[in-house]
C-alpha cells in the first residue's frame, strides 16, 4: 500500500487545490502562479527527456509548445468559437472534447519534431543545437506570416471554450486541466523512461555506438523520444493558450526555450524529480521577483545612492535570475540532482515511490 | 543591373557583419568547443561602448574632430570590449573548466550571462533608443550607377581584413598552433608546457574585440542602438558560423556572406517578412545535405 | 598452409564473408577478405596493429558496409542492414575500449541488449500492458540469470564504471551474449588485463565456447591466450590475408613472422 501513498498525496493535494480555488479561498493570483508551475513542470520534464536523458542538446523547445498552442486553438476555436463561423460541436461536450483538442496540438507538435529527430541521426551536439534553434525561429516566422490566424498580432477566441465549461459547472476548470497533464506528463515519462524500452534512450546517451550495436534502434527510438518529448510540449502550449486566452508566436521565442533548459540544468541533467523540483523553484522565484516591493527593497541601497534610478521589476528579475543560475551553477556545476533522483538522495523515499 | 549591384551590396555589407561576429563564435568553439551564447550580447556591447567613447571623444571635455575622435574609438573600443569578454570568461567560464563541469552546463552559463548584459543594460540604460553619433561623414560614390557609401565599403573592407588576419594568427603564429593543439586535446597541452589559460584569454580578447569593432561598425551603419540588437543577429551570425563549419575560420567567413546572401535575396523577392523564415529554412536544409557544415570535417566515430 | 577444405554438408556457415573489400578514401583498409565460420568453431584473428582486424569486425557486424562484397549471417545477406539488424540476425561483439553504459546499472546493461526483442512499443511501456510485464518479467528472469552464471550477481545494482577492469570486460561479453547471438565477436578481450585475469579470461571464454550454443571469433594480441584457446587462426596484414591454419602452424608461418618481427633483409 505504501507504494500508492504518493499517489494519494498528490491526489489530495490536487483535490485541495481545486477546492481551494473553487471557492475562492486561495485568490485567482495564486491559481495562475499554480498553473504556470504546472505547465514548467511539463515542458522541463519532457525537455529533460531530450536534453538529459538522451543527452542531445535541443534548444528549441518552445517551438513545439508553440505549434500545440496555436492547433489546439485553432481546434477550439472552430469547435466552440465564434471567430471562424458558427461552433462546429455542441458547447455541451466541450469536457469531453477538451482533453482531445490538447491531445491533438500535441500530436501535431509531435510531428513536428521530425524537423529535429531527423537530422538528429546524423550530427549530435552542436549542430543539432542550431537545427532546433532554426526550427524554432523557423515556427515562429511561418506563424507570423499566417495572416489568417493573426500573424505577428496573435491569435485569440479560445476563452470561448473556457466559456463554456464554466456554463455547465462554474469552477476551476483550467487549473483542472493543468493539474491532470501534469500528472499524466510526469505518469507518461516515468513509466517510459522507467521500462527497458525506455532505458533504450539512456543507452543512446552513454554510448550511442554501443547502443546500436546492442540491437537498440537508435533512430527509431530517438523519433520516439523526441516526438514524445515535443508531444508533451505541444499538450503544455494549448493549455498554456487557453490559460491566457490569446497566443502571439514571440511569446515562444528563444527565451522561452531558454527558461526551459534553465529548469532542465538547474534540476540536474536526466533527473526526472530534479526536472520538477527546479520547474517549482524557477517559477516560485520568477513571481516572487515580479514584485516591484521585493526589487524595490532588494535594491533599495543602490537607488538610495543613485536617486534618479527607478529600476522595473521586469527587468531586474532577468539580471536576478541569470545571475542566481550562474552562482547556483559554480557551486553545483551538475545541478540541483545531477543525474540523481529523490530517492536515491533521501533512500527512505523509495518505500513510497521510486522515480526510475 | 544596377539594381542587382546595390543587392549585391547590401548582401556584403550584411554578410560582414554576420562574418565579423562568426569569427568570434567559431575562434571560442574552435578552441574551448564552447558555445559562447554570450557573443551576440558582447557584440550589443561593442556597439554601446563605442557609443559612449565616441559620445565622451566628440564631447565638450575632449572635443575631438570626427575623423580623430573616430581613429581612437576604433582601437578603445575594441580594447574596451575584450574586456569585458575577457571577464565573462573570468569569473563564469574558467572557474566551471576547471571544476569539469559539463560542457553543456558552461553554455548554459554563456546564455545567462548574455540575457545578464542585455538585462542590465535595459535596467542601467532604460528602454529608449540611442542615437549614434555621426563620426564618419557619409559620402556617396557613384559609380557606373551604383552607389556606394563609404561606409559599406569599410565594413566589408573591414572584415575581410580581419578575416585574412585572423587566419594569419590561426594558421601560421605560435599562439594560433597552440590554439589548435588546445582544440585537438585539452589533456595534453598543459603537459607540453603551453600555457592553456593564457591561449584561452587571448581567443577571447580577439573575439570580442572583433565583435566590438562589428558593434561600432554596425552603430555607424544602423545609428540606432537598443539592449536586444545582439540577440537575433548573434543567433543569426552562430547560424551561419555552423552552417560553414563550426570551429573553422574560413567556414564562419563564408556561411556569414552565405546567410548575407540569403537574406537579401530573400527580401528582394518576398516580402521582407519571410526574410528569416526562408534564411533558416535553406540553412536546415543545408544542414541536412552537410550535417558538419560546409567545411566541418566530418567526425568519425572509432571503435 | 591452407585452411582445411570443409565438409561439404548442409549445415549452413553462421558467417560467410566473401570478397569483402573496404576502401576509406585512397586507403584499402580490408581487402579480399573471405572467412567460413561453421557453427561451434572457435576461430582468432591476428594481426599486426593497423592490420585491419577491427575494421573486419566492424564491417561483419554492420557498423560499416563493405566497398565490395557480400556478408553472410546464417545464411542471410546483411547488405543495407543497420547494425542493429545484423545484431537481430545474430552477431553480438565487445569493443576494444570498453564501451559499457556507465550510468545505467550492471542489471539494466544486460536488459537494454535484449532491446530488438521485446515486442512492446512505446504504448504498452506506458499503459503497462499484459505483453508488456510478461516481457519484462521475462528478461529480467533472464538477465539474472545470465548474471548468475557469470558471477555477476552481487554487482547488480552496481554501476558498470565502478567495477574493477576485469569484470568490466566479463560484464560486456555478459552483455553481448544477453543479445541470444550465434556468432560472438570478442575484440581484444585480453587488453589492459594482468596475466592472472587474462587466464581467467581464457577458462571463461572456454567455458562459453562450452556452455552457450555460440561460435566465437576473436581478435587477440596475447599470442598466449590465441594458442591455447584457438583451433583455427586467420592472419591480415595491409587489410590481406597473408596466412591461416592451426595454431602451431601459424607460429611458424614465414608470413606471419615477417609481419610481426619485420623483413630480415632490408
Amino acid at each position: 500500500m505504501k507504494h500508492h501513498s504518493l499517489n494519494a498525496l498528490l491526489a489530495i493535494v490536487a483535490v485541495l487545490l481545486l477546492v481551494a480555488a473553487h471557492f475562492g479561498w486561495i485568490d485567482n493570483y495564486i491559481q495562475i502562479v499554480v498553473m504556470t508551475i504546472g505547465i514548467n513542470i511539463i515542458m522541463s520534464t519532457s525537455l529533460n527527456l531530450v536534453n538529459g536523458n538522451m543527452g542531445e542538446f535541443t534548444c528549441g523547445h518552445a517551438g513545439f509548445m508553440c505549434v500545440g498552442a496555436y492547433v489546439s486553438s485553432i481546434i477550439s476555436v472552430l469547435c466552440f468559437g465564434s471567430k471562424f463561423g458558427d461552433p462546429m460541436l455542441p458547447a455541451g461536450s466541450v469536457l469531453f472534447v477538451f482533453p482531445f483538442i490538447l491531445l491533438i496540438g500535441g500530436a501535431v507538435a509531435a510531428v513536428s519534431s521530425l524537423l529535429v529527430s531527423v537530422p538528429s541521426f546524423k550530427t549530435r551536439d552542436d549542430y543539432l543545437a542550431i537545427i532546433s534553434i532554426a526550427v524554432n525561429y523557423m515556427i515562429i516566422s511561418a506563424l507570423e506570416n499566417m495572416n489568417f490566424i493573426g500573424g505577428s498580432r496573435g491569435f485569440q477566441g479560445m476563452k470561448d471554450t473556457y466559456w463554456a465549461m464554466i456554463d455547465i459547472f462554474d469552477g476551476p476548470w483550467m487549473l483542472f486541466w493543468v493539474i491532470n497533464f501534469t500528472i499524466f506528463t510526469v505518469w507518461v515519462i516515468r513509466r517510459f523512461i522507467s521500462s527497458t524500452y525506455g532505458k533504450g534512450v539512456n543507452a543512446i546517451c552513454q554510448d550511442e555506438v554501443a547502443a546500436e550495436i546492442m540491437s537498440v534502434n537508435t533512430n527509431k527510438i530517438k523519433i520516439i523520444n523526441f516526438m514524445v518529448a515535443a508531444g508533451l510540449a505541444g499538450c503544455a502550449g494549448g493549455l498554456y493558450a487557453h490559460i491566457i486566452g490569446y497566443v502571439n508566436p514571440q511569446s515562444f521565442n528563444i527565451l522561452k526555450s531558454t527558461e526551459a533548459m534553465v529548469m532542465v540544468y538547474l534540476g540536474g541533467m536526466g533527473s526526472l524529480s530534479g526536472a520538477i523540483i527546479s520547474a517549482i523553484l524557477f517559477t516560485t522565484l520568477m513571481e516572487i521577483l515580479r514584485s516591484q516591493a521585493i526589487i524595490d527593497g532588494m535594491l533599495s541601497p543602490v537607488t538610495f545612492i543613485f536617486p534618479d534610478w527607478e529600476p522595473s521589476a521586469g527587468v531586474i528579475k532577468w539580471v536576478m535570475i541569470p545571475l542566481l543560475l550562474v552562482i547556483v551553477m559554480q557551486f553545483r556545476p551538475e545541478g540541483i540532482m545531477g543525474n540523481r533522483e529523490l530517492s536515491d538522495v533521501f533512500p527512505k523515499l523509495k518505500k513510497f515511490y521510486r522515480f526510475k | 543591373m544596377d539594381f542587382i549591384f546595390q543587392n549585391v551590396l547590401n548582401a556584403l555589407q550584411w554578410g560582414s557583419f554576420y562574418a565579423l561576429i562568426a569569427l568570434g563564435y567559431t575562434l571560442v568553439y574552435g578552441v574551448l568547443r564552447l558555445i559562447n551564447f554570450a557573443h551576440g550580447d558582447i557584440f550589443m556591447v561593442g556597439a554601446y561602448i563605442s557609443f559612449f567613447v565616441a559620445g565622451f571623444l566628440l564631447g565638450p571635455l575632449a572635443g575631438l574632430s570626427p575623423l580623430v575622435a573616430f581613429l581612437v574609438t576604433v582601437p578603445l573600443t575594441m580594447m574596451l570590449t575584450a574586456c569585458v569578454g575577457v571577464t565573462l570568461e573570468r569569473i563564469a567560464y574558467r572557474p566551471l573548466r576547471r571544476k569539469g563541469a559539463h560542457r553543456l552546463y558552461v553554455v548554459i552559463t554563456a546564455l545567462m550571462c548574455g540575457l545578464i548584459l542585455e538585462y542590465s543594460n535595459l535596467a542601467v540604460l532604460g528602454a529608449s533608443r540611442l542615437k549614434f553619433p555621426e563620426l564618419v561623414e557619409k559620402q556617396i560614390w557613384n559609380i557606373g550607377g551604383i552607389a556606394l557609401t563609404n561606409l559599406k565599403v569599410m565594413v566589408i573592407v573591414t572584415a575581410v581584413l580581419v578575416f585574412l588576419f585572423l587566419q594569419w594568427v590561426v594558421t601560421r603564429t605560435r599562439v594560433g598552433m597552440a590554439m589548435r593543439a588546445i582544440s585537438y586535446d585539452k589533456f595534453a597541452i598543459p603537459l607540453m608546457g603551453i600555457p592553456m589559460d593564457n591561449i584561452i584569454v587571448i581567443t577571447f580578447v580577439l573575439g570580442s574585440g572583433f565583435a566590438g569593432l562589428a558593434g561600432l561598425l554596425f552603430a555607424m551603419s544602423y545609428p540606432v542602438l537598443e539592449p536586444f540588437m545582439g540577440m537575433l543577429i548573434g543567433w543569426k551570425a552562430f547560424i551561419a558560423a555552423v552552417v560553414g563549419g563550426i570551429g573553422d575560420i574560413k567556414g564562419a567567413f563564408v556561411g556569414g556572406f552565405l546567410l548575407g546572401a540569403i537574406e537579401v535575396a530573400v527580401v528582394t523577392v518576398f516580402p521582407s517578412t519571410y526574410r528569416d523564415l526562408f534564411a533558416f529554412t535553406i540553412l536546415l536544409l543545408i544542414l541536412w545535405m552537410k550535417p558538419t557544415g560546409l567545411f566541418g570535417i566530418p567526425q568519425s566515430t572509432k571503435i | 598452409m591452407m585452411a582445411q577444405t570443409q565438409p561439404q554438408t548442409n549445415i549452413t556457415p553462421v558467417l560467410e564473408v566473401r570478397g569483402m573489400t573496404q576502401q576509406f578514401g585512397g586507403l584499402r583498409a580490408v581487402s579480399d577478405f573471405n572467412v567460413r565460420l561453421m557453427p561451434g568453431e572457435l576461430t582468432g584473428l591476428i594481426g599486426p596493429n593497423g592490420a585491419g582486424k577491427t575494421t573486419v569486425f566492424n564491417l561483419v557486424s554492420g557498423f560499416y558496409q563493405p566497398t565490395v562484397g557480400e556478408i553472410f549471417i546464417n545464411g542471410q545477406p546483411t547488405a543495407g542492414l543497420k547494425p542493429h539488424k545484423v545484431t537481430s540476425l545474430g552477431v553480438a561483439r565487445t569493443f576494444q575500449n570498453i564501451r559499457l553504459w556507465n550510468d545505467m546499472t550492471v542489471l539494466d546493461n544486460i536488459r537494454v541488449a535484449q532491446h530488438y526483442w521485446l515486442n512492446y512499443g512505446f504504448f504498452s511501456s506506458v499503459f503497462r500492458t499484459k505483453r508488456y510485464k510478461q516481457r519484462e518479467t521475462q528478461i529480467s528472469e533472464e538477465a539474472n540469470e545470465l548474471l548468475e552464471v557469470f558471477d555477476l550477481m552481487q554487482f547488480a545494482d552496481e554501476f558498470p564504471k565502478n567495477l574493477p577492469y576485469g569484470t568490466q570486460r566479463k560484464l560486456e561479453i555478459a552483455r553481448a551474449l544477453s543479445t541470444k547471438p550465434k556468432l560472438l565477436l570478442l575484440d581484444e578481450p585480453a587488453a589492459g588485463l594482468n596475466s592472472a585475469d587474462a587466464k581467467d579470461l581464457i577458462r571463461l571464454i572456454r567455458w562459453i565456447h562450452e556452455t552457450f550454443d555460440v561460435t566465437i571469433w576473436m581478435i587477440e594480441h596475447h599470442m598466449d591466450v590465441m594458442m591455447e584457446l584457438c583451433e583455427q587462426i586467420k592472419v591480415i596484414d595491409f587489410g590481406e590475408t597473408i596466412a591461416e591454419g592451426n595454431p602451431e602452424d601459424i607460429r611458424n608461418h614465414p608470413a606471419v613472422i615477417t609481419a610481426y618481427l619485420g623483413d630480415d633483409n632490408i
